[in-house]
């Protein structure tokens, strides 16, 4: 073998997948991850540990998996991370561990992100457990969300021997790993029900259909229900739109109601009942991985997908490993290119979107070099659809209704990054709620800090 | 699972059921909805709620059969369970945060259109439990279709109920008796709610703007997850887009663009009838609407 490459890691023909919602990535086999595994120099200072968000003993796990001891492996990762077959899958490596690795100086980093889903895997069909408490401390934690800012807390947390229950609004519980990513990239029933499981297993309640600020208040939860702390991981919210005319039209959808038809609904499947629109050629406007996610959804639902982006393409957000899945699968990238209005026809569907060509100029406030409209450059797109992947702003029906929860100018709560603490006594926050839209991995962290925190002030009280 | 402790249906069509729900009957309030989903593969459905008893935690629902999901939902009943039931979602009435002293010196008056008549049930209950006499206009396309007059009468202060075909009571619709009392009978109003189908309340809304009646409307568009997140329910209200589920579900019906909305309500129209179809054709269904593969 090259000690400079990865060993590769198997996946759907591209030809094959963008027609199909199976997993794309097939995963190591137990000879291809200890064979990668010893390509690790097991670093005395490992920088791969400091990239890691929730500071998994990476070396530590990978050095076990050299030796074929995968069940010791999988200790190690869990007691860092309740969530490992779904950081193995969607978490940015690249700009993390395996950013850190000192084996990528020369060569390709240590493929750490599949083998830390190898081992989770493994684990899973092998009916391995995380350990629970041995001990209770008698005291009562709510946590607002099933995402994996509060999947992880609440982990941590029952870990930690609290009685955790967590409050879902939808009916299922997983947040954006169950209604924003799709299957092809994190498989519900096998990854993300397993992974829930486990921390059921440790002990953690999950109360579905339960609206925090409306079904009850934080303030009720701590005064009525006998709650001595809470944690807030409600995530992002609501979509943005980008204002233009014709926004309103028929066949215009937000990211987040599209994957959320066919993830949380099901709907790309034809034995469940919510409906997706079935279209021809599709616009998908914006640059990120939520982008990307409703791009391969829409292709694989049989559409013409274009990827409608202002800046170039080596400005767009979505992880690079993303981008590559997308073009392969046929994903076309009309970059430098931005909407300025939605074309409809007369029963108010779409049929086309008015864009204009657009240049890079001087960088902007992101250091990213700013778009600047090319001058009489107008064109039009034939389309049946467009799904505006744009973002979202937070939603406020947490923060309307609890007395003394401070929000910042974006209207995100204010939380304290190493504990989650937040303006409010016994409430802390983490997530998207806090940062805005971030990444799995990021909200993890958070949780792991919030679960923290929560520990020091009821051991204190 | 939240279960059906009583299912009864009201006229053609139209069914009410009584469902368990301790932690959204704790919380009603006049104005809000839910959204319930039958088992593990159904829709979420968007439904007003009719009534609600807090104590005992149960909240009545009322729903018109209008596609498939509600077509298999009336065939529920006493004893069967929904496998989720969340709420309430919207935001209340504006009316339950004012001074009840301010609001006793207003004159309202509701006008409900067919189904509509179920949320605008709650809103007049809580009227006549905060001592305030209110005008309730009821339409309906024809007697049979008629829901809930009884309960209406017991709270509402004037009771004003018309049919479009004239097959009981007045013959009009609940714009023309609106006209008429204003018009004809010397009835001044401060405030007008309207709620129905959305051609109904484009009408009310048209005519109140003439008749100088601020008018609030409660919108009922397609909906995902209710809580803010798909933004599937925008609407155009004056020259801002709101989302009826967590903006609304009421705004103010002389700036909502009621064109735009019944565009949008028509939205899944085609794959709603096919799967309607497959629904009421069972066993039989073959396939020919075009796009099944089964």
């Amino acid at each position: 073998m090259d000690v400079l490459k990865k060993v590769p890691v198997r996946e759907q023909a591209p030809d094959v997948r963008n027609k199909n919602f199976d997993e794309v990535c097939l995963g190591y086999n137990k000879e291809e991850a200890m064979e990668e595994a010893t390509r690790c120099i097991n670093c005395k200072n490992a920088k791969c540990i400091q990239g890691c968000p929730v500071s998994i003993n990476i070396p530590g796990f990978i050095s076990q998996v050299k030796e074929g001891n995968i069940e010791e492996a999988y200790k190690i990762i869990s007691q860092s991370s309740a969530l490992p077959a779904v950081c193995g899958r969607v978490c940015p490596q690249e700009s993390q561990c395996e950013g850190q690795c000192i084996r990528g100086i020369k060569g390709e980093p240590i493929s750490i992100g599949k083998l830390e889903r190898f081992v989770a895997d493994w684990a899973r069909e092998n009916n391995i457990k995380p350990e629970g408490a041995t001990e209770k401390k008698g005291k009562k934690v709510a946590v607002i969300g099933s995402g994996p800012a509060g999947l992880t807390c609440a982990g941590d947390l029952a870990k930690l021997g609290y009685d955790v229950t967590i409050f879902e609004a939808l009916h299922e519980a997983g947040g954006v790993l169950v209604y924003g990513i799709p299957e092809f990239r994190l498989p519900k029933q096998s990854v993300v029900a397993s992974e829930i499981e486990n921390v059921k297993s440790l002990g953690v309640k999950i109360e579905t259909n339960v609206v925090i600020g409306k079904s009850v208040t934080i303030d009720q939860l701590i005064e009525e229900e006998g709650f001595d702390a809470v944690f807030i991981g409600s995530g992002a919210g609501l979509p943005k739109f980008m204002g233009i005319p014709g926004e309103n039209a028929n066949g215009v959808f937000s990211a987040n109601e599209y994957l959320t038809r066919s993830n949380l609904m099901k709907a790309f499947r034809d034995d469940y009942d919510t409906p997706i629109s079935m279209c021809k050629k599709v616009a998908v406007v914006g640059g990120g991985n939520v982008a990307m996610d409703a791009a391969r959804t829409a292709l694989r639902l049989g559409a013409e997908v274009h990827i409608v982006y202002r800046r170039s393409e080596a400005e767009l957000p979505a992880r690079v490993e993303e981008v590559h899945h997308a073009k392969e699968e046929g994903v076309i990238f009309d970059v430098l290119t931005n909407p300025v209005e939605i074309l409809t026809d007369e029963n108010g569907w779409v049929k086309g979107m008015k864009c204009v060509k657009m240049e890079l100029g001087e960088p902007d406030a992101s250091g990213r070099r700013r778009p600047v409209e090319v001058a009489g450059s107008e064109f039009v797109i034939e389309l049946d659809a467009v799904i505006m992947s744009l973002g979202t702003s937070p939603n406020p029906l947490i923060s309307s209704t609890t007395k003394g929860l401070d929000i910042n100018k974006w209207q995100c709560i204010v939380a304290e990054e190493e504990t989650g603490k937040t303006s409010k006594d016994g409430v802390y926050a983490g997530g998207d709620a806090v940062t805005g839209a971030a990444t799995v991995i990021l909200a993890m962290g958070a949780g792991k800090a919030g679960a923290k925190g929560i520990d020091e002030y009821l051991s204190n009280k | 699972m939240y279960k059906i402790l009583k299912a009864e249906k009201l006229a053609d069509k139209i069914y009410l059921m009584d469902v368990e729900a301790p932690r959204v009957a704790k919380h009603c309030l006049p104005g809000q909805f839910i959204i319930v989903k039958m088992d593990e593969k159904g829709e979420r459905i968007p439904l007003t709620i009719c009534d609600y008893d807090s104590e005992k935690g149960i909240v009545t629902i009322v729903f018109q059969i209008v596609g498939a999901s509600t077509e298999k939902m009336a065939h529920m009943k006493e004893g069967d369970a929904f496998s989720d039931f969340v709420g309430p979602l919207g935001c209340a009435s504006e009316f339950v945060n004012e001074d009840i002293e301010e609001l006793k010196k207003k004159k309202i008056v509701f006008v409900a259109g067919g189904v509509g008549t179920a949320p605008v049930y709650p809103q007049v209950k809580w009227m006549h439990e905060h001592g305030i006499d209110v005008d309730v206009i009821v339409g309906a396309k024809n007697k049979d279709i008629l829901i809930l007059e009884k309960e209406m009468e017991a709270v509402a202060g004037n009771l004003y109920i018309t049919t479009d075909d004239g097959s009981y009571m007045r013959k009009g619709m609940g714009t023309d008796v609106l006209k008429d009392l204003v018009n004809n009978q010397g009835k001044k109003y401060d405030l007008c709610v309207a709620i129905g189908p959305l051609i109904m309340m484009k009408f009310v809304c048209l005519l109140t703007k003439e008749l100088g009646i601020p008018t609030i409307v409660s919108m009922n568009p397609i909906m995902v997850d209710g809580t803010g997140m798909c933004g599937a329910c925008r609407l155009q209200v004056g020259d801002q887009i709101k989302f009826a589920c967590v903006d609304g579900p009421e705004f103010d019906g002389h700036l909502v663009d009621f064109d735009q909305a019944m565009k949008r309500q028509q939205m899944y129209k085609t794959e709603e009838g096919r799967a309607m179809l497959k629904v009421l054709e069972g066993d039989t269904h073959h396939g020919g609407c075009g796009n099944c593969n089964d």
